[in-house]
């Protein structure tokens, strides 16, 4: 159980890591632009189930909103671009991230007041509010049509890489395809480290056992804020990352079915795991990206595979490989 | 000296009066039991000391200061630490882990998200001779769920422990476990707390675990206290016998096996 793995000892998982890292880095250069195109939403999807796992993995709260804090970051993200014509992608992530506390703060000061169903349904309400404001005030928010974040406007690291001039969709692909990469690393490394803290083991005290981890000293519901804030600021990272990429913002993305792409994805991969959740959503964009394709029914063949996902890898994808893995060394020795 | 002191607490539930007009006194480096039949109040009594329940009135004071309104964490903090009859553990955490959390939480280290628990040497040491004093040494890496009943129940007393309370609440620490193990976990308990010379109360059903182990026994009966005093004193209660094993005269205790 990967649970159990915490004592493995830090340099293998650096090694790891640095492996799985080297390759991702190595990778647009071998496949296709469109294959990294894919690869940036993946791993902008990861970050936001990351975020989202440290709720359910680690605190034991099944969040169906989180697509108020994505889509916050999003849309502070193209209000920082249209109101104050703003194009650093430094300043997008700090405006975004602020944004995305604010807002998670004050929903999670109201959700951890409860737990299970109650907290689940909570969530889901508060997105709504902020789905039905996006929809409603056009005006402000552009309603359907969303506000474009055109990626030609768009600057990285303090200015010194801009997508002017020809060819730059190309340059833009790659570039941002690193930005993307860099931020990922960082915020798996931030959320490893918090997982593996004594806040981390707190928070998983809280999921297992609350009347106890009242009883050894923790105060449950000051942790679960701050466990919700910082899933919040995450999963609003991942939508602030997703702007530029997509090139517009729309209320789709505040919309309840996209907290549960975010649930799904990360139960693809395993939410007991902490790198179930990075699987499932390059895994999950994939098998999205390709059920669109090939058939127009693919809400229906999305349905049919998170049913054979319940059903047969409860523990989904890393999960059940952790499993087999461990089977196996068993009988090799 | 007086480490904790309830007066006139009351605890009602309806018409059950669960905590009746209770005024217990427990002295520092005693060591407690709590005996009395099914529904007499016992763990209620637990409970309202260790702010699991709010009393209906009175008052309890601890180490000098009223502590009746203070809540589950205030009470911890300030030294009242208790286990659970039915066990209440981190199931999916590692014996260690469960233990070095208690231990986080005391050194006021639990809210550091920036520093990996495994890497506290500090913590780690003390965990690892909790469970050796707990006999749970060779379970370190297990997660709390895999292990057996005797085990649970002494990492759930390894954790309330493990607080270093100056008052430490029992709830029936041997019940569900075989008559074999019953001593051992006693064994283990009594020398763990005697060798830090914490107070202990402990609310048990087994006569000779709290003839062989208490200085004192506190008999109750409908929510209310019977009978205090020595082992030597409730062993010859004919009152006490009476309502404990439905016999009495001497040897009461004795004969009744």
């Amino acid at each position: 159980m990967a649970i159990a793995a915490t004592g493995t000892s830090s340099w293998r998982i650096t090694i790891v890591s640095a492996i799985i890292l080297v390759i991702l880095a190595i990778l647009p250069q071998i496949v296709d632009p469109y294959q990294t195109v894919l690869l940036t939403y993946g791993l902008i999807m990861a970050i936001a189930a990351l975020g989202f796992n440290l709720l359910l993995g680690y605190t034991g709260l099944l969040s169906f909103g989180h697509s108020a804090y994505f889509g916050t970051g999003a849309y502070a993200v193209a209000f920082i671009a249209r109101d104050l014509g703003a194009h650093s992608m430094e300043l997008y992530i700090v405006g975004g991230m602020l944004g995305t506390l604010v807002v998670a703060a004050i929903f999670g000061f109201v959700c951890v007041r409860h737990t299970r169903i109650f907290f689940g349904i909570l969530t889901l309400a508060l997105s709504q509010v902020l789905w039905s404001l996006a929809f409603k005030f056009f005006w402000v928010t552009g309603g359907t049509d969303g506000i474009r974040v055109p990626y030609t406007n768009l600057t990285l690291v303090g200015g010194l890489v801009d997508f002017k001039g020809a060819g730059s969709f190309q340059r833009f692909i790659y570039a941002y395809y690193y930005y993307v990469l860099v931020l990922f690393s960082i915020s798996t490394a931030i959320l490893w480290v918090i997982t593996h803290s004594p806040f981390g083991k707190a928070l998983q005290a809280i999921r297992d056992n609350e009347t106890r981890a009242r009883f050894v000293g923790i105060s449950v519901r000051r942790y679960r804020w701050i466990a919700f804030m910082i899933s919040g600021i995450f999963t609003g990272l991942a939508g602030i990352l997703w702007v530029p990429l997509n090139g517009l913002t729309t209320p789709d993305i505040l919309y309840w079915p996209f907290s549960g792409e975010i649930v799904f994805m990360t139960v693809l991969g395993g939410f007991r795991s902490f790198t179930g959740p990075i699987v499932g959503a390059i895994a999950f964009n994939y098998l999205k990206t390709y059920a669109i394709a090939s058939t127009e029914y693919w809400q229906l063949l999305l349905g049919v595979v998170l049913v054979i996902l319940v059903m047969a890898l409860p523990a989904g994808i890393v999960g059940t490989i952790a499993r087999l893995a461990a089977k196996l060394r068993r009988r090799t020795k | 000296m007086t480490l904790l002191e309830t007066v006139n607490l009351k605890k009602y539930f309806g018409d059950t009066h669960a905590v009746d007009d209770v005024n217990l006194t427990i002295a520092e480096g005693e060591f407690i039991s709590v005996v009395g039949p099914n529904g007499a109040g016992k763990t209620s009594l637990c409970n309202v000391i260790s702010a699991l329940l709010v009393p209906d009135s009175g008052r309890i004071i601890f180490r000098g200061s009223d502590v009746t309104h203070s809540s589950v964490i205030e009470r911890v903090k300030a030294g009242i630490a208790r286990s659970f009859q039915l066990v209440n553990l981190f199931d999916d955490l590692t014996a260690f882990d469960n233990v070095a959390l208690a231990i986080f939480s005391r050194d006021g280290k639990i809210r550091n998200m920036a520093a990996l628990a495994d890497h506290d040497r500090a913590v780690a040491v003390e965990a690892d001779t909790i469970l050796e004093q707990f006999g749970l040494a060779s379970k370190r890496n297990e997660i709390a769920r895999d292990l057996a009943q005797g085990e649970r129940k002494l990492l759930d007393v390894a954790l309330a422990y493990a607080l270093r309370p100056k008052l430490l609440f029992l709830d029936e620490p041997t019940s569900g476990v075989s008559t074999r193990d019953k001593d051992k976990i006693m064994d283990t308990i009594a020398s763990v707390v005697r060798a830090e010379g914490i107070t202990a109360a402990i609310i048990e059903h087994d006569m000779d675990v709290v003839f062989k182990y208490s200085n004192r026994i506190v008999v109750m009966h409908q929510g209310a206290i019977l009978a205090e005093g020595t082992p030597d004193a409730i062993r010859n209660n004919d009152q006490v016998a009476m309502i404990l094993l439905g016999s009495s005269g001497p040897d009461a205790f004795s004969r009744k096996e």
